[in-house]
């Protein structure tokens, strides 16, 4: 095991012997794991499963049912695309059509060389800016296709 | 102390933080230091003001100035002319606040707020919502006081039933008698829970009552537990509202500093505490039963009612569960008594309703109106229209479980009943405004997608009927649809209405049902004739050049991709369908108006 990995998994084991007496635990702790190690690989999986001595396949079960917890690594800026009603009549599937075409992959996926993840996303509830996108923390509202390159070539640099 | 003579509000909800307000509060915080008035000048980061699409907004008291669009580089000049030298920088007021011989109006008489009445949202954008002494200087916990010390727990149960107060989550179930089954579960242990997992799409009341007024969700969860007997609540927050959630661990944190949650409130036996819990992206999760389930750490699907949350709800106990605007309203109703709360609203629709208002308005942003107030007076008065002489062609409310209410149903006046009546519903509040470039099949295609991709999967009507819906629907756009569709259609969304599992799956149909409704023509053009009167859908969409206004300029030719458009120089030109990729470059770039699509 790495160090890199090694302080990951006490920080994981520090949360879980923080929580595991909490009624309804296990979302708490999956959702922190991921925080630290950015997505839940198997090997967290099986970790989590053994400490709170659960069947691995309860916390897998919980991965695949809630679309915010990934099992497989996310890109550097993860580029979410509003697609609530309000973003949607003004015109954000353009803006996610933009995005697949520039950066050459389709909505759920991340780019080759790990630097973005698409995602079309639920509403972000930022109604006013529609339509509007987020890379990372970063809120662009009021988007047309046409900004979108040099949005992406802001990160790109 | 230090004497303030006046208070800048900036706006920090989601929404005008996304238009950057934090740096304008650093700023105004780094020039009130320069210019040495950082004592005597307090800028306070408040929750929403509701007028979203002016963000970033600030309000300037006492004079009341409310100031739209305010950049990083204007702030310099509020500073020095309206704070030091007491000059309201006149062209960066909100046009609407204006009034025409020049001297500004209060915010009352603005025309977006005239005819909005905030109970629920009465703190946001006036308190600092991280500091729990501004709420309780607005007769914060007074109510939380008054039930420990003053009402027996069947007091406060009659208070919230006779005030007609009903769930503000969707379906509109009267709050009051929720209580009394809770109340009436005999055990030792229940919980009192708030929906905040807002997932209608277009919906974001909640979360600005979250941010804005973290303390009153508190205080009447606090209440509620009072009321049932339970001395515990969980919050069920969506995890895409991260300063919500922020704000309401502050408010925890503050409240049991300040002894209001915890052991032995107010001095009495009574002993309440809460806890967040974060969401993790499932819309079915806004279910009662399937929000239980997922606080209990699993797959949050629904079951079967009864038995219902009241009796055996979280973790097996007797469970409440409210929405978060349903509780901001409890706290001023025992402050303020039931025949307050009572006088506002319809016949059976007592009090206010938030309204999310976005899409092809004017003025997006939150309103709180009575209920019984006219569609038409939320669009027009305060929403202000549709942008660019736009023609107004319906509202949706109730997102995917609710309907579109076309302009002929302008006058409805708003509440429960009405909506059910004419085939959407309440819902939380989402008020999407669409336009007549706004295809209603391509909405209700919209709709469908989103149920097939949240649709829990445990209950075969939802998981196979909403795709197989969802596939004719997909073909209608794309041109494809053939005679017997709509009456497929039909069938389906009956089917799925009778025999769904939970209130999600019973009601996913009704966008198809309502567009089909009132907007059947468009329907059928699309499969009788392949066009789209909207002139959205791509694959039936036609470019056509008008040879009498067309010069002959060639600039369309050459933008196309797909080299489909050809003319002689100074000639009318010509664009071969059969090739068109519909992207739209040519009619964008065309100087004369001479492309147009349909």
């Amino acid at each position: 095991m790495s160090l890199e990995n090694k302080e990951k998994y006490e920080a994981l084991q520090n949360v879980i012997d923080e929580l595991k007496n909490e009624p309804g635990a296990l979302m708490p702790i999956m959702q922190r794991a991921q925080d630290i190690f950015g997505y839940l690989p198997e090997d967290v999986q099986n970790y989590i499963a053994k400490e709170l001595d659960i069947p691995v396949s309860d916390i897998y079960g919980v991965a695949t049912f809630y679309a915010q917890f990934n099992l497989e690594p996310k890109g550097k800026y993860i580029i979410s695309v509003c697609m609530g009603t309000a973003c949607y009549v003004k015109g954000s599937q353009l803006v996610l059509d933009k995005l697949e075409e520039v950066l050459e992959i389709p909505a759920g996926r991340t780019t080759a060389d790990g630097l973005f993840t698409l995602n079309a996303t639920r509403c972000l509830g930022a109604c006013g800016l529609a339509p509007v996108i987020m890379v990372n923390d970063d809120v662009y509202g009021r988007l047309t296709p046409d900004q979108i390159p040099a949005i992406i070539e802001k990160y790109r640099r | 102390m230090d004497l303030i003579r006046s208070h800048v509000m900036v706006c920090g909800g989601t929404g005008c933080t996304s238009s950057n307000s934090a740096a304008v509060i650093a700023e105004f915080e780094k020039q009130l230091t320069a210019k040495g008035i950082d004592k005597e000048v307090k800028v306070v980061r408040t929750g929403c003001f509701g007028l979203c699409e002016a963000g970033p907004v600030c309000i300037v008291y006492p004079e009341g100035s409310f100031y739209a669009h305010v950049k990083v580089e204007d702030v310099e000049r509020i500073v020095e002319e309206h704070l030091i030298k007491g000059r309201i920088v006149k062209d960066l007021l909100y046009k609407g606040a204006v009034k025409e011989d020049n001297t500004i109006k209060s915010l009352d008489k603005v025309d977006f707020y005239k005819k909005q009445k905030r109970v629920a949202l009465r703190n946001c954008g006036v308190i600092d919502p991280e500091n729990i002494d501004e709420y309780i200087a607005f007769d914060g916990y007074q109510a939380l006081g008054k039930c420990l010390t003053e009402m027996t727990r069947e007091d406060v149960i009659d208070v919230i039933l006779k005030s007609g107060l009903r769930g503000r989550g969707g379906a509109g179930f009267p709050t009051g008698l929720k209580w009394k089954f809770a109340y009436n579960s005999q055990s030792e242990k229940k919980y009192v829970c708030c929906n905040a997992d807002e997932g209608d799409p277009g919906a974001f009341m909640d979360r600005s009552v979250l941010e804005g007024d973290p303390h009153a969700v508190i205080e009447a969860m606090a209440i509620a537990g009072y009321a049932i007997g339970a001395d515990q609540g969980y919050i069920y927050c969506r995890a895409e509202y991260p300063i919500a959630v922020k704000r309401m661990q502050i408010a925890i944190k503050q409240a049991r500093e300040y002894g209001l949650l915890g052991k032995n409130i107010f001095g009495t036996d009574f002993s309440f505490d809460l806890d967040v819990r974060l969401g993790a992206g499932a819309f079915v999760c806004g279910e009662e039963t399937a929000l239980m389930t997922s606080i209990e750490g699993k797959r949050g699907e629904p079951r079967p009612r009864p038995p219902f949350p009241a009796v055996k709800g979280l973790f097996g106990q007797p469970t409440i569960l409210n929405n978060v605007e349903t509780y901001a309203n409890v706290p001023q109703i025992i402050n303020k008594g039931w025949e307050w709360f009572a006088s506002m609203g319809t016949e059976k629709s007592k009090g206010t309703k938030v309204f999310a208002l976005g899409g092809k308005i004017n003025n997006t942003g939150l309103v709180e109106v009575p209920m019984g107030t006219t569609l038409r007076e939320v669009i027009y008065d305060i929403g202000g229209g549709c942008p660019n002489g736009k023609k107004f062609k319906a509202a949706q409310t109730g997102g995917p479980s609710g309907g579109c209410i076309p302009a002929s149903e302008l006058d409805i006046e708003i509440d429960y009943d009405n909506l059910l009546a004419i085939g959407s519903m309440m819902g939380s509040g989402g008020m999407i405004v669409m336009d007549e470039d706004n295809c209603m099949v391509d909405i209700a295609r919209f709709f469908l997608d989103f149920t097939v991709d949240e649709s829990c999967g445990k209950c075969a009507p939802c998981r196979i009927g909403t795709k197989r819906m969802l596939e004719i629907l997909e073909r209608i756009v794309e041109g494809k649809g053939e005679d017997g569709d709509i009456e497929k259609l039909e069938t389906l969304a009956e089917t799925i209405k009778a025999t769904a599992l939970c209130g999600l799956g019973q009601t996913a149909p009704n966008p198809v049902l309502s567009t089909l409704k009132y907007y059947r023509h468009e329907y059928e053009a699309h499969i009788y004739e392949k066009r789209c009167p909207a002139g959205q859908c791509k694959a039936l969409l036609n470019y056509k050049i008008d040879p009498d206004k067309c010069k002959g300029c060639t600039l369309c030719a050459r933008q196309c991709p797909a080299n489909c458009i050809s003319g002689k120089v100074r000639e009318p030109h010509v664009i071969d369908n059969s090739k068109c990729l519909k992207c739209g470059a040519c009619m964008e770039k065309c100087k004369f108006g001479a492309i147009s699509k349909g």
